[in-house]
């Protein structure tokens, strides 16, 4: 599957992210470094067997949020493209759940952006995800411990 | 009394039991209406973890509400 680019800087699929053509993403002959980072979904999350991983998304301000950051990348670094795909919906054990992208003419700043992308993602793109466990209620990750309890010292 | 779109995502879908509801309130800001809503359903996460959305951008908890606002809460945000 080829990628539509264009102006598109950050993309919310349903579809896995597996097979995906990028290089039309770095095929400026300019490019000497690639730095790619995929993030996957793992078996485990503090000391919990992990089944699965359900991804929520806020459309409408994931994409302007998520655009924003990879702007923010090609502005303060000097790259020649950065991108941006994270996935919504139910992944399984090792499926890839973001993928990121910086591309430059020296690799130091090719790897700086795209930490920056990943880590900026992580903090402000309203995307959510639940855990599912083997026998145990799923949770949505982050929210369990800033919940207050109701019955909360009551015996 | 002023209508305002509600979209609820994630925690506050499964607490709110739906993903959207038009709600008449006399809430002037994003704060005064979590009020509400913490206890019409319940919603738990302290304000100070939150964020809202006010017609899908980030605003502050003391925005002034209109008449026709979409709001949306959002809870600690967990992608990547």
């Amino acid at each position: 599957m080829s990628l539509t680019i264009g102006n598109t800087k950050f993309e919310i699929t349903d579809q896995s992210l597996e097979n995906r053509n990028y290089r039309e993403l770095f095929a400026d002959p300019r490019v000497g470094g690639v730095v790619t980072f995929e993030g996957r979904v793992r078996n485990h999350n503090e000391d919990k067997d992990v089944t699965s991983l359900e991804y929520e998304v806020y459309p409408e301000l994931a994409l302007t949020e998520g655009k924003k950051i990879v702007e923010e990348a090609l502005a303060k670094f000097d790259i020649n493209n950065a991108y941006c795909v994270h996935r919504e919906g139910h992944l399984q054990i090792g499926d890839m759940a973001v993928w990121v992208m910086a591309s430059s003419e020296h690799r130091e700043n090719a790897f700086l952006a795209c930490q920056y992308i990943i880590d900026e993602v992580k903090a402000r793109v309203p995307i959510w995800k639940k855990e599912h466990y083997v026998g145990q209620e799923p949770i949505w990750v982050r929210c369990d411990k800033c919940a207050s309890h109701r019955h909360h010292g009551e015996h | 009394m002023k209508t305002i779109n509600m979209s609820y995502f994630a925690f506050f879908r499964d607490l709110a039991k739906k993903s959207s509801e038009v709600v008449s309130t006399q809430a002037g800001t994003p704060k005064e209406l979590y009020q509400e809503l913490k206890l019409k359903y319940d919603f738990n996460l302290c304000p100070s973890k939150l964020k809202v959305a006010i017609n899908d951008e980030f605003k502050t908890f003391d925005t002034v509400l209109t008449d026709g606002d979409k709001v949306v809460f959002i809870p600690p945000v967990a992608g990547g």
